[in-house]
């Protein structure tokens, strides 16, 4: 894992002490809310519906076992006991008294954390695949480039007052786990018939009331151009992006409005100013950075089968489940990667306790060589797992309530915190996913229905990522009352949809009954048990859904 | 006594505590309650000066951020029209959370 460097330490510090005195300031009277609102968005402290939320970032959604063991601290000793992790791998706590905040942030810049750029109009934490230097399927490990764009966008003077924030996201497998298609940037590292590192580039994707696609506008830009290409592409923003309509303002719309070829031509041009400048990557910068993710020492191949494992696989059939559903493979033989769900039958999805956090990170050490992974789908990840060890993990996680074996099915649901935590929203989320928990939560129904992510958001604003759900809940309201639009057939992978709108909303009561028709009818019309239900949703189109809800038209 | 066919419906003003930023009301004696059974309940010409009041208290660093909202009284009670005041006037999300939800998901699942 990267750490930091002097220069990251005393940033940070100053930080710290430079909100401390913000905040002494603000409650001393000293600063109005007018003038204290975007030093606190600067620093991750929101005011939401029921008190101050703090946002706290986690780099490309990795973390280590001291790092997590902090979050719990703070959870206890500020919070209510539990955090909430989100859709862009970050941690959220609901109820962080203000006063305490400062000492928050000193305890988590002691971890190397901060809550830096996690809000506001700049460039956003910078998300990763959560399997990343750990994955089979992986041709580049996407984290040392995801860090060096952190260092680039901390601060960057040009880039802190851009036309609205901006959410970059990097992954190095053909399997796109971290969502790339659906951000401001979406970088693709990838390797060339010589063995070379470049990046395929999409610009222009996003979420939100206008969902889109990016466009690629470059095949494979050479790893060295990585700093200066992304400097490029966010100064052709900050000019001519739109900031007369804060609607209109991200990236996704100045592509749209302008052409992906045009920006493209506008990018190239800004490119080939200063492409050879200080932003041009010295190999012995990237392999620096690169150092700090090698693969621990000790992390050696073992035999590919596992005795232990399979001897316990037969006896138990709640380990045999997880490890069916939960984990995957991992590049280095005899090895394997775990997601831990946050997606407890009935749960809220994404939230843990401290004591949760606790276990993790003493799993983490003893078992992950150190190291944890926070997913966008709001899961936590072991990436480095002996198989041997599974069995040992398993049975630690089933104790904590952590060992729910749903990572993928309909229960693993991303739902924001919607009208029960967030000031922003029309609806909740929560119930809804908890509701649809309950309906689908026998493991034997589950299996059946096979892969088939819902996300649910509350409001148009997408944080649930409902536009790429392969069911999509939008919640809104009508007359006072809570309503739920349903999309089917969006995806976030590699195969990028937005979902469609299949007809009029559902209320409260009828929409879990909604769900399930349309699950049923997705169960009737399959080709096969192979065929899941993103492919039969593409096969089939909206037609045998839409009379199943709504009745022959 | 019928109410004026003109007057809109009953509010109460309602904020955020500075310090701590959990949801308070405004009460008969100027302070601010986190219970808005002790709100005080407002007709329509009273809502200027309550929100006035919001002000000058935000400017003394008690509170953020006052509006009114719309209520139904009912016995004497104030109970928010708008879901989303009345998820903040319960203090909480309407799910349970943090241990108490742990303990809720072990007790079914046993």
């Amino acid at each position: 894992m990267y750490r930091y460097d002097e220069f990251d330490q005393e940033f940070v510090t100053e930080r710290v002490a430079q909100f401390r005195g913000q905040v002494e300031r603000r409650l001393s009277g000293e600063l109005t809310e007018d003038q204290f609102k975007p030093l606190r968005l600067m620093n991750g402290v929101y005011l939401q519906l029921h008190a101050y939320m703090l946002r706290i970032a986690v780099p490309y959604g990795t973390l280590n076992a001291e790092q997590v063991r902090m979050l719990a601290f703070i959870a206890r000793k500020y919070d209510r006991g539990y955090g909430h992790f989100t859709t862009r791998q970050n941690l959220q706590f609901h109820w962080p008294a203000l006063k305490d905040v400062p000492d928050i942030l000193e305890h988590l810049a002691s971890v190397e954390m901060h809550a830096i750029q996690t809000s506001g109009n700049c460039i956003r934490n910078v998300t990763a695949d959560q399997f990343a230097g750990a994955a089979a399927d992986e041709a580049v490990d996407p984290r040392p480039y995801a860090e060096i764009l952190r260092q680039w966008s901390s601060l960057h003077p040009e880039f802190v007052f851009l036309p609205r924030k901006f959410k970059i996201a990097v992954t190095g497998a053909e399997r796109d786990r971290a969502a790339i298609q659906v951000h401001d940037i979406g970088l693709h590292a990838k390797r060339d018939e010589s063995g070379r590192i470049g990046f395929a580039v999409y610009v222009g994707g996003g979420l939100g009331r206008t969902p889109m696609i990016a466009h690629k506008i470059h095949d494979f830009l050479p790893e060295e151009d990585i700093l200066s290409y992304c400097e490029a592409i966010l100064r052709v923003y900050n000019l001519f992006g739109r900031r007369d309509n804060k609607y209109k303002a991200r990236i996704k719309i100045l592509v749209h409005e302008t052409g992906a070829e045009e920006i493209k031509r506008q990018v190239d041009a800004e490119w080939e100013r200063i492409r050879h400048s200080a932003l041009a990557l010295p190999d012995s910068e990237i392999e620096r950075i690169q150092a700090y993710f090698a693969l621990p020492a000790d992390l050696t191949p073992r035999p590919a089968e596992s005795v232990v494992l399979n001897r316990a696989r037969v006896t138990n059939a709640g380990l045999n489940q997880w490890i069916d559903q939960n984990v995957v493979p991992h590049k280095i033989s005899g090895h394997a990667i775990a997601t831990i769900s946050l997606k407890p039958i009935g749960g809220t999805p994404g939230d843990a306790t401290a004591e949760q956090m606790e276990l993790v990170a003493d799993l983490a050490e003893r078992y992950s060589h150190g190291e944890i992974r926070v997913s966008h789908e709001q899961n936590l990840v072991l990436p480095h797992l002996a198989l041997d060890d599974l069995p040992a993990v398993y049975e630690a996680l089933e104790r904590a309530g952590l060992g729910t074996a749903n990572a993928g099915l309909v229960t693993d649901i991303i739902a924001c915190p919607g009208l029960d935590y967030c000031a922003l929203a029309n609806a909740r989320s929560i119930p809804i996913a908890q509701r649809i928990s309950e309906r689908f939560g026998s493991q034997a129904r589950q299996n059946e229905i096979g892969d088939l992510k819902i996300k649910i958001s509350g409001c148009i604003n997408a944080c649930g990522h409902h536009h790429v759900g392969h069911i999509g809940i939008l919640g809104v309201e009508k007359k006072g009352e809570e309503f739920y639009q349903l999309t089917l057939g969006g995806s976030g992978d590699e195969t990028t949809s937005i979902g469609e709108i299949i007809g009029k909303g559902f209320s409260s009561d009828e929409v879990i009954d909604a769900v399930e028709t349309v699950v049923d009818t997705y169960l009737a019309h399959r080709a096969n048990a192979d065929e899941d239900f993103l492919a039969a949703y593409r096969r089939l189109g909206q037609a045998p859904f839409k009379e199943a809800l709504y009745g022959a038209t | 006594m019928f109410k004026a066919a003109t007057s809109g419906p009953a509010k109460v003003v309602t904020a955020n505590r500075l310090d701590n930023g959990l949801v308070v009301f405004l009460d008969p004696q100027g302070g601010w309650t986190l219970d808005i059974a002790e709100a005080r309940i407002l007709d329509d010409d009273e809502i200027d000066a309550a929100l006035a009041y919001g002000k000058e208290q935000d400017d003394a660093r008690i509170i953020v951020d006052s509006y009114a909202i719309d209520v139904q009284v009912t016995d004497g009670l104030a109970v928010p029209v708008r879901l989303r005041e009345k998820i903040r006037a319960e203090r909480g999300p309407t799910i349970v959370y943090g241990e108490a939800e742990r303990t809720k998901l072990t007790a079914a699942a046993d």
